[in-house]
């Protein structure tokens, strides 16, 4: 009787399409990160610039400020962009893609462009001045202040709010909405009760994506503000750059870093295992069974 | 002897309940456009008994779930009223309308538990804690799902999805329950037994049942009366044997079973004789629809199993209208087989039903096929 064999099985070689992207990222991302942290403890090793940051008098007032603005850049975007999502998906295909062209040109246009706009539009005696002296309000200013810096950095980030949301929100079956009311919910309650619940994973992802990026923006800050009220990008880059101070500047990046990740570890915890990513990639989103 | 008798009863004491526990639905003149050529649904008057089973059929545009909106209070209506025991509820809103909604894809909640899902209607009405669990625990039992109550949507199969809509739809006893094509998502296997469980149940809760299909087997088997939907407009309405028997037009005939079909063009509805090529047929006055009229075409139509097929004339009873035909095929089906026909010059595509155990035919034969005028329509077009 002849053994019928079966074809051996080809050794599995397709992890190796990961090689170029991973060889990339360990390149310009992870060694840089590894080695400034690693310098961020000096030579010899001590926890000396760690504790620098919180007794220098100057390092935790830029954090909190960093992350006052962060946290107010974030929750700002989400107010703003949830309704202008859900609008989205609800609009005709030619609305959509219009609203989606007017979310999307920040995109296309330079950094550095639209900084200047807004240095222009917000400068003392520019337009939104004038507007404000017009109603006779004269104190509130926003060149080289904080507030400046977050409205600017709203608009910025407001993409990056949008686009999960609109990803999210597009995947939630809208006859679950109906099917609420038909089970007794007025339109207000159903959309609580259905329709946010299933968002959540959306407004996470977007929550998460905003306030990382705020947490470490750099030229908007450093354009319409002012040395005296610098964000943390600028400080580390000041300290790198300027006074070559590397290990203060990685132990600060790193700070921030560790920050960032247990904050962000705790909006996963909330919003189930969900990166910030995912949503951005993938729309296999709750959809209820259609 | 006693089982009979026993199901018998069974059937009255639902049927009694039945006329108790649910709404009539009455539509007077709806008419829902959405600017299109022509209304979605046209001017439709249809009334449903309390407790009934109606099935709104018909090929898929025809307006079945524009219609069933229209109830629940989805859409809003273009002219017309929807009165539900009487009360117009044009100005409604669908969750003050107390209707129990059934969704083709089920609409289950995908991030509440089956239980939360059941009890969802409940707690809208602030149902008691203790209520709301006896209420969900009863149900789950109606529809075979108990021990399921933690499970996630997602989590269940297809049936059981279906089976959990069903709960909730019903759950809150709602007077009239719409349903818009829930098996259409199943295999056929899952389609039978749950059919069977959508017809006890609603034996048992006694709601007015208004059911959506595109499938005419579904609707007859389960429906008290069916309206079938062409166009946005009802063709006719009827219980499935009256449809099945006596179609008024040709798009029911031909929408509920088989037919031969033999158009005639325009002919008069008091004539007792009808001509098709060379072939005089006599008519019966009571196979005549109401709708045929000298104005318009007329077909006549004739059921498979209502066609015999002889060797030649000469076997053909003298009472009975006969056709010339060609054997095309022959289908074995068990107990009887199919004979493909075609029939007459113009070869028009025929079936018959003939006894598997009747004298043979061969493929090609030139036969003649015939029937007695009582199993003929004579229906418009
Ligand atoms: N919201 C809507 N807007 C425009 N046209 C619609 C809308 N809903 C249904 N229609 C149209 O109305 C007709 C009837 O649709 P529908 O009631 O869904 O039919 P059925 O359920 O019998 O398949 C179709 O031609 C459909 O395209
Ligand atoms: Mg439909």
């Amino acid at each position: 009787m002849t053994q019928l064999s079966l074809p051996r099985r080809a050794p599995n070689l397709s992890w190796l399409l990961l090689v170029p992207a991973v060889a990339l990222m360990a390149g310009v991302v992870y060694v840089p990160l590894i080695q400034s942290a690693v310098r961020s403890f000096g030579d010899p090793p001590s926890l000396q610039e760690y504790a620098d940051l919180f007794s220098d008098g100057i390092t935790m007032t830029v954090f909190w400020r960093t992350l006052g603005s962060a946290v107010v850049v974030t929750l700002v975007t989400l107010v703003l962009g949830y309704p202008y999502a859900y609008m989205m998906t609800r609009a005709s295909a030619r609305v959509r893609g219009l609203l989606m062209t007017v979310v999307l040109v920040p995109f296309w246009t330079s950094a550095m462009a639209r900084n200047f706009a807004w240095l222009i539009l917000l400068e003392r005696n520019g337009p939104v001045d004038r507007i404000f002296q017009f109603f006779g309000i004269h104190d509130v200013v926003f060149y080289q202040t904080t507030t400046g810096v977050t409205i600017a950095m709203t608009q910025v980030m407001l993409p990056f709010m949008v686009l999960p949301l609109y990803s999210a929100l597009a995947g939630i079956d809208r006859k679950l909405l109906l099917a609420a009311q038909g089970l007794g919910s007025t339109p207000v309650k159903a959309f609580w009760k259905v329709f946010w619940p299933l968002s959540k994973v959306g407004v996470m992802s977007g929550l998460v994506l905003v306030f990382t990026l705020s947490m470490g923006f750099y030229i908007t800050p450093a354009l319409l503000g002012s040395p005296q009220n610098s964000m943390i990008a600028q400080l580390i880059s000041q300290r790198a750059t300027q006074l070559l101070d590397f290990a203060a500047a990685g132990a600060l990046g790193t700070f921030v870093l560790i920050v960032t990740l247990v904050l962000v570890g705790m909006a996963n915890s909330q919003g189930g295992s969900i990166s910030a990513i995912s949503v951005v990639v993938n729309t296999d989103s709750p959809k209820g069974n259609g | 002897m006693t089982q009979l008798s026993q199901s018998n009863s069974e059937t009255f004491a639902a049927a009694s309940l039945a006329a108790k526990s649910g709404t009539e639905v009455r539509l007077e003149g709806v008419t829902k456009d959405f600017g299109l050529a022509k209304p979605a649904v046209d001017d439709i008057t249809l009334r449903i008994e309390p407790g009934e089973f109606m099935t709104l059929l018909g090929p898929s545009g025809s307006g079945k779930t524009t219609t069933l909106n229209l109830i629940a209070g989805f859409e809003v209506l273009t002219k017309g009223q929807v009165l539900l025991n009487g009360q117009d509820v044009g100005a409604l809103p669908p969750h003050k309308r107390n209707l129990g909604m059934l969704f083709q894809n089920y609409a289950l909640f995908p991030h509440m538990s089956v239980y939360d899902n059941v009890a969802y209607p409940l707690r809208e009405r602030k149902t008691a804690k203790d209520e709301i669990q006896r209420r969900v625990g009863e149900v789950l039992e109606l529809v075979q799902l108990v021990g399921r109550d933690k499970h996630l949507p997602k989590q269940l199969s297809g049936g059981q999805q279906q089976r959990v809509a069903l709960a909730r739809a019903i759950v809150f006893n709602p007077k009239v329950l719409l349903l818009d094509e829930p098996l259409g998502a199943l295999d056929r296997n899952l389609r039978g037994a749950l059919q069977l469980e959508i017809r006890r149940i609603h034996r048992e809760v006694g709601s007015t049942f208004v059911f959506v299909t595109h499938d005419q087997d579904e609707a007859m088997n389960l429906s008290d009366r069916i309206a079938l939907f062409n166009e946005g407009e009802i063709e006719q309405v009827g219980a499935p044997e009256e449809l099945y028997a006596r179609p008024e037009t040709l798009f029911t005939a031909k929408f509920l079973g088989d037919s031969n079909v033999f158009h005639l063009g325009k002919v008069s509805p008091i004539d007792n004789a009808v001509a098709w090529e060379d072939e005089r047929w006599a008519v019966d006055a009571n196979t005549v629809s109401p709708k045929v009229a000298s104005d318009r075409g007329s077909a006549l139509v004739v059921r498979p199993e209502g066609v015999s097929v002889s060797k030649n004339r000469s076997e053909v009873p003298p009472d009975a209208n006969a056709v010339k035909a060609t054997i095309l095929d022959i289908e074995y089906l068990g107990s009887y087989r199919t004979l493909v026909l075609a029939l007459g010059d113009a070869r028009l595509n025929g079936r018959a039903r003939i006894d598997a155990q009747s004298s043979d035919f061969s493929l090609g034969e030139e036969v003649v096929a015939w029937w007695r005028p009582y199993r003929q329509r004579l229906v418009a077009e």
